[in-house]
């Protein structure tokens, strides 16, 4: 019972960090799959909505594995956050909890603060800033990029690859940038 | 010139013919094309790594809004440590594939494909940095987020792949 109750806790950052990298493997020797999320996303639209735009006429069935691997992500969550969490409060720093508190955020109960993403907030400037325009930001730039932190810090670091240094360094410069200087003036609103 | 020599500009020569690749390989570092057609089932291995994958993000808290601030404000070594720790295993992995020179499951040789710089590593990364620290996810926490209960969250993957969109769209004006 013992395991049982470490596995629903959080697991720390030595045990998962490993197991992550080990999905570079794993996805090679399944069948020479390159570590990567971000192409979903554009197999979607070219299955979807190509609308004739060159970047998105290929046969996207050829990648379609890419999409199996989306949808299981979305399992795992519900499996993780259904079957092998205790449900307790996210622990989180105390100076950034004081900091989230005085905008009001009481709810620590999940990964994801309901006190910010909610419906309800979604048609709030707020919520319309960190959810419809931080999702625009994180489409376009990773397709821009070419990958995403799966992709490029992930995979392309693994395969020691500098243009993939290059884009985790600026993943990093420009999420230092808007977490420092604009999330607070964004929770202020 | 040995075999693994010999598969690879084969397989060089299969890409060259085939266009579709050329697309379908631009700005990605994730493409790979097999030579081998397998029934669509097959790709069930995919679904169950892909389950495995979204178990890891949760239980690594790596799909918390609240990490990625700890992040991004020093506050929190858990995020570095996750990602250090992955970046050195997947480094070893990939040196001992390569030194092994190992197969798939289906026996097909191994290839890495190498990336080559373009400006939209920078203003494409500085882009998607914004929008990490806003959403406190990149794509595959999305999608767990999506499958942990956060329902809200599927707006902003659409919205995700409207980005994606856009920039198919206007991908022949931006500087590369």
């Amino acid at each position: 019972m013992q395991l049982i109750q470490w596995i629903q806790k959080p697991w720390p950052w030595w045990i998962a960090g490993p197991l992550i990298g080990l999905m570079v493997p794993l996805l090679l020797i399944l069948g020479n799959k390159t570590f990567g999320i971000s192409s979903s996303l554009r197999h979607i639209c070219a299955a979807c909505f190509p609308a004739n735009i060159s970047f998105f006429r290929y046969d996207w069935k050829k990648e379609a594995w890419n999409l199996f691997f989306a949808a299981g992500i979305i399992a795992g969550g519900f499996i993780a956050a259904g079957l092998l969490s205790d449900h307790a409060p996210v622990a989180v720093d105390p100076v950034l909890k004081t900091s989230l508190q005085s905008y009001g955020i009481e709810n620590f109960n999940g990964l994801v603060p309901a006190d910010l993403f909610n419906w309800k907030n979604l048609f709030t400037l707020k919520g319309f800033l960190l959810m419809i325009v931080g999702g625009f930001m994180v489409g376009f730039g990773t397709r821009y990029a070419g990958g995403c932190t799966s992709g490029h810090s992930i995979m392309g670091l693994s395969n020691l690859q500098w243009p993939s240094l290059v884009a985790t360094c600026c993943f990093m410069a420009g999420g230092f940038v808007v977490a420092n200087l604009f999330i607070p003036l964004i929770l202020h609103l | 010139m040995n075999t693994q020599e010999q598969n690879i500009i084969r397989h060089q020569r299969y890409l060259e013919e085939n266009t579709d690749f050329e697309t379908r390989s631009l700005d990605a570092v994730c493409v790979n094309e097999s030579e081998l057609s397998h029934p669509w089932w097959y790709n069930l291995k995919y679904l169950a790594a892909g389950i495995w994958f979204g178990i890891l993000l949760v239980k690594a808290e790596v799909i918390s809004w609240f990490r990625i601030q700890e992040m991004f404000r020093l506050q929190s070594f858990h995020m570095y440590g996750v990602i250090g720790t992955a970046v050195l295993t997947g480094i070893l992995s990939v040196w001992l594939i390569k030194k092994l020179k190992l197969k798939t499951i289906h026996g097909e040789p191994i290839l890495l494909p190498s990336k080559k710089f373009s400006k939209g590593q920078v203003y494409g990364g500085l882009l998607f940095g914004f929008g990490w620290a806003l959403t406190g996810a990149c794509p595959g926490p999305l999608f767990a987020q999506i499958g942990s209960g956060s329902t809200v969250v599927i707006v902003t993957l659409l919205s995700a792949i409207a980005g994606t969109w856009v920039y198919g769209l206007t991908r022949n004006k931006l500087p590369h």
